[in-house]
C-alpha cells in the first residue's frame, strides 16, 4: 500500500546538489541529468528526510491524492 | 537501511588536507584546480553533476560537521539565498574575483607587480602567510597564483562554514558558483528536456 504522503521537488528552485539523494532511506530520489532532483513517488514513503536536509528548501511533503 | 560506503565518501578528508598542506607550503594551492576543473569536465562531457553529488569534499565536510557532529542549527535558509538572481550574481562576482587573481598573476609574471606573500580573506583582510613559502623556490607568478587561489578557497569554505552553522549543513551548495555553473551546463546539454 502506498504511503499517505510523498515528497515533491520544486524543480525550478532545485540546485541539484544531491544532498537529498544521500538522505533518502528508500533510494527514491535522484538527480536527473544534473538539472534537478526527481522523486520516484512509487518508492517514496513520505518520511520528509529530504525535505529537512534540502539546502534550497525546495522539497515539500504532500498528501497523496486519493484515487476513487 | 545503511548504504555501502564508497571510497569517494571520504573525500571530506581531502578538503581538510588541502588547507593543511597550504598552511605549510602554499604551492599545494594549485591542487585546488582539480576541484575547479573536474566538475566542469564532468558536466561538459558527462552531462551530470556527479562531482557535486558524490565527489565534492567541501559538501561532504559540511555534512560531516553540520549533520553528524551537529554543528548546524538545521534551519531553512532565507529563500533569496537560493534564488536565481543571487546565485547568478554570486557566480559573476566569483568569476570576477577569479579573473582578478589571474590579473595579479599576470602582473607578477610581467614584473609590473611584486609577489605578495599574503592570504586575503573575504577579499578584504590581508593575513601575512610568509611562512608557507621560501623565497626563490620557484617563479614568482606561480606563487602569486597559489596565494590568490588559496585565499579564494579559504574564503569560500569559511562562508560555507558560517552558512552551515546558521542554516542547514549544505546551504553553501545552494549558491556555490561551481554548482551553479555545472547546473547551467547540464541544463544547456539537456536542451530543456524534462523527465517522463
Amino acid at each position: 500500500m502506498a504511503s499517505k504522503n510523498y515528497a515533491e521537488v520544486n524543480w525550478k528552485r532545485c540546485v541539484s546538489c544531491g544532498a537529498c539523494t544521500h538522505e533518502c532511506p528508500k533510494g527514491a530520489i535522484h538527480v536527473w541529468k544534473g538539472c534537478y532532483a526527481i522523486v520516484d513517488s512509487a518508492l517514496c514513503v513520505g518520511c520528509g528526510k529530504c525535505q529537512r536536509i534540502c539546502p534550497a528548501n525546495c522539497i515539500e511533503v504532500k498528501p497523496r491524492e486519493v484515487v476513487t | 537501511m545503511t548504504k555501502k560506503k564508497r571510497w569517494y565518501d571520504y573525500l571530506w578528508i581531502w578538503s581538510i588536507l588541502y588547507f593543511a598542506l597550504g598552511f605549510f607550503n602554499i604551492l599545494f594551492a594549485w591542487l585546488g584546480m582539480i576541484d575547479f576543473l573536474l566538475p566542469l569536465f564532468i558536466a561538459i562531457f558527462g552531462g551530470n553533476k556527479f562531482f557535486c553529488n558524490h565527489l565534492c569534499g567541501r559538501g561532504q565536510l559540511f555534512t560531516v560537521l553540520g549533520k553528524q557532529c551537529k554543528c548546524s542549527r538545521q534551519k531553512p535558509a532565507p529563500a533569496w539565498i537560493s534564488s536565481k538572481w543571487f546565485r547568478y550574481g554570486f557566480l559573476i562576482f566569483f568569476l570576477m574575483m577569479f579573473a582578478n587573481i589571474i590579473h595579479q598573476t599576470y602582473l607578477v609574471y610581467g614584473g609590473t607587480s611584486s609577489l605578495r606573500e599574503v592570504v586575503k580573506l573575504f577579499w578584504t583582510f590581508r593575513i601575512p602567510w610568509g611562512w608557507a613559502y621560501t623565497a626563490g623556490t620557484t617563479a614568482d607568478w606561480i606563487v602569486q597564483f597559489s596565494f590568490g587561489f588559496y585565499s579564494l578557497m579559504l574564503t569560500s569554505t569559511l562562508i560555507g562554514l558560517i552558512m552551515m552553522v546558521l542554516f542547514r549543513p549544505r546551504t553553501w551548495c545552494s549558491f556555490c558558483p561551481m554548482g551553479c555553473m555545472t547546473q547551467l551546463i547540464c541544463k544547456a546539454k539537456s536542451h530543456g528536456q524534462q523527465p517522463e
